[in-house]
């Protein structure tokens, strides 16, 4: 069971809300599925994210994965932890390792993400 | 490879891999663990401890009779009647434009029977021209790819886990020598090579032992520390060691030389090899391009197909790239035009829409202590 208080998308990301900021990581099920993750690379703060559109990559050992946005918002700050300890985000996928936060240009988009039982689901669904 | 019907071939230890946790993938043609605990975790057990590997996929082809070695001298690239026997080399068999068509490992088993060690991709293409090529030759081939089961124990524990399963003195069996005898009361070839970079064995036995042999050397393994390890870390190990992967680093329209692998071709044999004239005439004029190994200084891993750039020009590809467990750092393999292939030599490898520094090195990127 992923945590409740989050948005997911079908792409594997997670989204926490906080007013009219998001904080960005991907799902456990994500890292699981990268493998041992050892480069992330995130936007310029201040990038305009839009919608479904790519915002960085994420390496791990054998693979690179696009990251998509969730949302649409500004950039307003990415983990600087992540440069040292990119496997954060196997480790501590929810917590250490988020991402990206943004400042949301069209909060009425986070209706349309899916919540923590429509999540599992489609886990569960393969 | 598939087999006649396109099906994907499945090795004797599935069940085994799919009980420790595999993720399993195919490669190949075969459905192989790719991973069990994780690469990184697995990479560094070999290098500080010891790792198990089923290598069941590889292709073993068996040249037997009096003319056996001069039929592979015939063959491949290198000189196989030159092995002592219980002796193996690195090979490579070519086709008559000097292209790769396999790297190989061929052991001497005895005065006139070898073992030639094939990738599982170009295995079936090995043995095919194999047979061809020992016409005419007092020499018959035996394909026992599908007959035989392989395991490969690799990392500096190795010797003390395998040695109390057998009765062959492993301390004498030289890097790159071979000895027949047997493991876990299993009738087995035992090799002193591997592809990873450390001190190991590989254990070739009949096929329907091989679940048995795996057994018996995951327990010695555990014993000494060690895990069982997936071909992704097969892959992180071997470039390292500055190994490289046929289609990655070697491919039908790569010849030897430019895969800085010259030393493989012995254009002093007397035999005439397929190959011979494209071969010489490289080794004479020089080849078109080098492999080089690379660390990447900026922030990046190059992969496959990554364009490398010497200012603007374009002076090549990438054919291999990871981030390095032991050395912490990105490396990749990659070929270059020959004169930006001296190390030091600083490149840009365009890493998506960035251009990150990188500088050629020396091969390998790791080399085991002592």
């Amino acid at each position: 069971m992923v945590p409740a208080d989050l948005r997911y998308t079908k792409d594997h990301e997670w989204v926490r809300i906080d007013g009219d900021t998001a904080t960005i990581g991907i799902t456990q099920y994500a890292a699981d599925q990268l493998g041992d993750i050892v480069f992330v690379e995130m936007p310029d703060v201040g990038r305009a994210l839009a919608q479904f559109a790519t915002f960085g990559v994420v390496e791990s050992v054998k693979a690179v994965s696009d990251l998509f946005a969730p949302l649409s918002g500004d950039v307003t700050s990415t983990n600087p932890a992540l440069t040292a300890s990119p496997e954060s985000v196997n480790t501590d996928p929810y917590g250490d390792g988020w991402m990206v936060r943004i400042r949301l240009s069209d909060p009425g988009q986070v209706d349309g993400l899916l919540d923590a039982a429509a999540y599992d689901d489609l886990v569960a669904a393969g | 490879m598939t087999d006649a019907a396109g099906q994907v071939l499945h090795s004797p230890l599935e069940s085994r891999h799919a009980a420790l946790g595999a993720r399993l993938i195919e490669f190949s043609g075969w459905l192989m663990p790719v991973q069990y605990s994780g690469i990184l975790d697995e990479h560094r057990a070999v290098r500080e401890r010891l790792g198990l590997f089923d290598l069941s996929h590889m292709g073993e082809l068996f040249v037997d009779g009096p003319e056996a070695g001069a039929a592979l001298a015939a063959a491949l690239v290198s000189d196989p009647p030159a092995l002592a026997i219980g002796r193996a080399h690195y090979s490579m068999m070519c086709a008559a434009d000097g292209g790769i068509m396999d790297d190989l490992i061929v052991y001497r088993l005895a005065a006139e029977r070898f073992l030639v060690v094939a990738n599982a991709g170009n295995a079936a293409v090995v043995s095919d021209a194999l047979a061809e090529r020992l016409n005419g030759f007092s020499a018959v081939l035996d394909d026992r790819s599908l007959a035989t089961g392989l395991v490969a124990i690799q990392g500096p524990r190795s010797l003390d886990a395998l040695q109390p399963l057998t009765d062959i003195a492993l301390i004498a069996l030289r890097y790159y020598a071979i000895a027949e005898g047997e493991v876990a009361g299993i009738p087995a070839l035992i090799a002193r090579t591997g592809y990873t970079g450390e001190d190991g064995f590989e254990v070739f036995v009949e096929l329907s032992r091989t679940a048995e042999l795996w057994d018996a050397l995951l327990l010695a393994t555990r014993a000494h520390d060690g895990v069982p390890v997936g071909l992704g870390a097969r892959d992180t190990l071997r470039l390292e060691a500055g190994m490289p992967l046929y289609g990655n680093e070697l491919d039908r329209d790569t010849n030897p030389y430019e895969a800085s692998l010259g030393r493989v071709v012995k254009l002093a044999k007397s035999d005439d090899f397929a190959g011979r004239s494209a071969l010489e005439k490289v080794a004479r004029d020089g080849p078109a391009r080098r492999l080089v190994g690379l660390v990447v200084e900026g922030r990046g891993i190059a992969r496959h197909g990554y364009p490398i750039h010497v200012g603007d020009r374009l002076t090549g590809q990438v054919t291999s790239g990871t981030q390095s467990p032991t050395l912490g750092v990105p490396i990749a393999m990659g070929y270059v035009a020959p004169g930006d292939a001296a190390p030091g030599t600083v490149v840009d490898i365009e890493v998506r829409a960035a251009r990150v520094p990188a500088r050629v090195v020396d091969l390998p990127f790791y080399r085991r202590p002592g």
